[in-house]
């Protein structure tokens, strides 16, 4: 017994250095004076002043920053509304296709959808001169799209999970459909409501591929500007940009393990009361 | 007796149209929220791929856009015609390239969606095994290269494997090898990059079978006499199963289609599917050709991996 734990101590051990050793070495070289990863130049801040003087890099982040933040929102309106249709209308008729709809686009290959929507915004330009163009618009519309189908899983796995009592007593004192969704079921799915707009400000933040189809000339968006640098080869300051990204997500994720251990002793107090 | 059939009759359409809810009121709340996301994925989800179907039939053309008109109408001259070209499909499987290039695909997803479950196994269970906040702390950590951009991590890995990097001059230096080894731009970063980024989606749902696991059980089987090993492939592994084949779902469908691994890891000889689309799209500028490499991959890769997602259970592998 002793022997086999210890080998589950060294395989898992291995496994996560397997999973910090690039980010690591990423973040140690982002602070390295040489422009090469060979030589140790000492500790610099010089690729972080050069990040931030990088016009293309900045504006690509704030244009990414602005289409995951609309595309978010929008997915997280539609995507709710189609969890919500799928969980609680009951049987209608084409609740099967939908469904479809709502499941396909997560195992959809995003070169397909890519290509598929710009395809489709060809074709409708053509026929009614709508969306003139490709670019921010395009964008916002494709992520929405397949973002809207994260958040309906989500939101519907939330709605399955959950007692109906609160709503069908609702019902018995007279709340109105409206009312009885924005008072009462609302703020009970909140929770996935919020990770499903995390979840999709995370996706469209980081999609290069789609993004690529559907974006027009001088539309690129962050992921496009680093994979067309990555490709050109050095790039000292996109470990810069790799390390701050880094140090945002940790302390978002850090802040909220630090909340569910808050609640989790909070409940336990509760309890113990 | 006229009158009587003629009732009857009535009657009978009467609860047919009751049947089909032809007569039920239409609920307009209802209908407005249901009809608009509907909507939405109709016109961006589903509608697209009958647009790629229809160019996928036309010829590639020194026009814009880039390709020729299925359909041809004068109504003046009362004609239309109607030009299908079945080439691209022809060329699709006369030319051997394109077959390697799904199988190689499907290979190198089946290999790596193996070897990230090698990797994730050890992990989901020490977080299983672990307990309090140990295990909060675990978990957080193999979640949290997922909120990190993916090209980042690919890119990190780059920096990683290349020529001068860290781990040519690690083995350099304590003298496993005298030159550099070649591993970026390789089959084998590409298996590598494929496991990195989506090893969380294989811990989390091993973490989850492993975790509602009785411990007893294994107790019990030392007790009969069963070695470690034993016990891991009599007990653990067929406990671990949903898991197991979650795991391996979630990793194969994102792994198939890749296109970012391979471009940035893999060699010019490294054939994957997904990158063939892209650089006929992007480089050559066959667009019909594109859209029937893209039908293709609907026909024989998604629709069997959405057959056997809807077999395995609905919301498990989500």
């Amino acid at each position: 017994m002793q022997t086999k734990s210890r080998f589950l101590t060294v395989t898992a051990g291995l496994g996560y250095l397997f999973l910090y050793a690039p980010i690591f070495s990423l973040i140690i070289y982002s602070f390295n004076k040489s422009k090469l990863v060979t030589v140790w130049g000492g500790w610099s801040l010089k690729w972080y002043s050069e990040l931030f003087e990088n016009e293309q890099i900045i504006n690509a982040a704030l244009l990414s920053l602005k289409i995951a933040f609309i595309s978010a929102t929008l997915a997280v309106v539609l995507g709710t509304m189609a969890g919500f249709v799928l969980s609680r209308f009951g049987p209608f008729k084409g609740k099967m296709i939908l469904s479809g709809w709502v499941t396909a686009p997560l195992v959809m290959p995003e070169v397909i959808t890519g290509l598929s929507l710009l395809l489709l915004f060809v074709a409708m330009e053509g026929l009614f001169g709508w969306p003139s163009g490709r670019g921010t618009l395009t964008i916002i519309i494709a992520h929405t799209t397949f973002c809207l189908a994260y958040v309906a899983v989500i939101v519907q796995s939330r709605l399955a999970s959950m007692d109906e009592t609160l709503e069908e007593a609702a019902m018995d004192l007279g709340a109105k459909p409206g009312s009885l969704f924005f008072l009462v079921t609302l703020p009970l799915i909140m929770p996935a409501i919020i990770s499903g707009w995390l979840l999709s400000f995370t996706l469209s933040l980081d999609d290069l591929v789609i993004a690529s189809f559907v974006s027009g000339p001088g539309n690129s968006t962050l992921p496009m500007v680093i994979f067309s640098k990555v490709r050109l080869g050095v790039t000292p300051e996109v470990n810069a940009l790799a390390t701050l990204m880094i140090l945002v997500v940790a302390i978002g994720v850090i802040g909220a393990v630090y909340q569910m251990r808050r609640q989790a002793t909070l409940t336990v107090k509760l309890d113990d009361k | 007796m006229s009158m009587s059939l003629g009732s009857a009759v009535m009657d009978r359409m009467a609860a047919k149209l009751q049947k089909y809810n032809f007569v039920k009121k239409v609920n307009w709340g209802r209908a407005v929220v249901a009809g608009i996301p509907a909507f939405w994925l109709g016109l961006f989800f589903f509608v697209p791929f009958l647009v790629v179907f229809k160019i996928s039939l036309t010829e590639a053309a020194i026009a814009i856009p880039p390709y020729s008109e299925l359909l041809d109408w004068d109504l003046e001259e009362a004609y239309i015609s109607i030009k299908i070209n079945l080439g691209n499909y022809l060329f699709l499987f006369e030319d051997d390239f394109y077959l390697d290039a799904y199988l190689s695909s499907v290979k190198i997803a089946v290999l790596s969606t193996f070897f990230t479950l090698l990797v994730a196994f050890p992990i989901a269970y020490a977080i299983a095994k672990s307990d309090g906040s140990t295990r909060v702390l675990l978990l957080a950590l193999v979640i949290l290269p997922f909120w990190t951009s993916f090209l980042l991590r690919v890119y990190a890995w780059m920096e990683f494997l290349k020529k001068n990097g860290i781990v040519n001059e690690f083995l350099l230096t304590i003298g496993i090898i005298d030159e550099p080894l070649i591993m970026l731009q390789t089959d084998f970063a590409v298996y590598i990059g494929i496991v990195y980024t989506y090893l969380p989606f294989m811990v989390l749902p091993l973490y989850s079978a492993l975790e509602k696991m009785d411990g007893t059980l294994l107790e019990a089987a030392q007790d009969l006499g069963s070695k470690p090993t034993q016990s891991f492939f009599l007990v653990t592994l067929p406990l671990a199963m949903p898991g197991v084949i979650a795991g391996c779902v979630l990793v194969f469908i994102p792994a198939v289609g890749e296109f970012v691994i391979p471009a940035l890891l893999g060699g010019a000889d490294t054939l994957m599917i997904g990158r063939v689309l892209w650089d006929e799209f992007f480089l050559n500028r066959d667009w019909p050709m594109a859209s029937a490499v893209a039908i293709v991959m609907l026909v024989v890769l998604v629709l069997p991996i959405m057959l056997i997602r809807n077999s395995q259970g609905k919301g498990e592998a989500v």
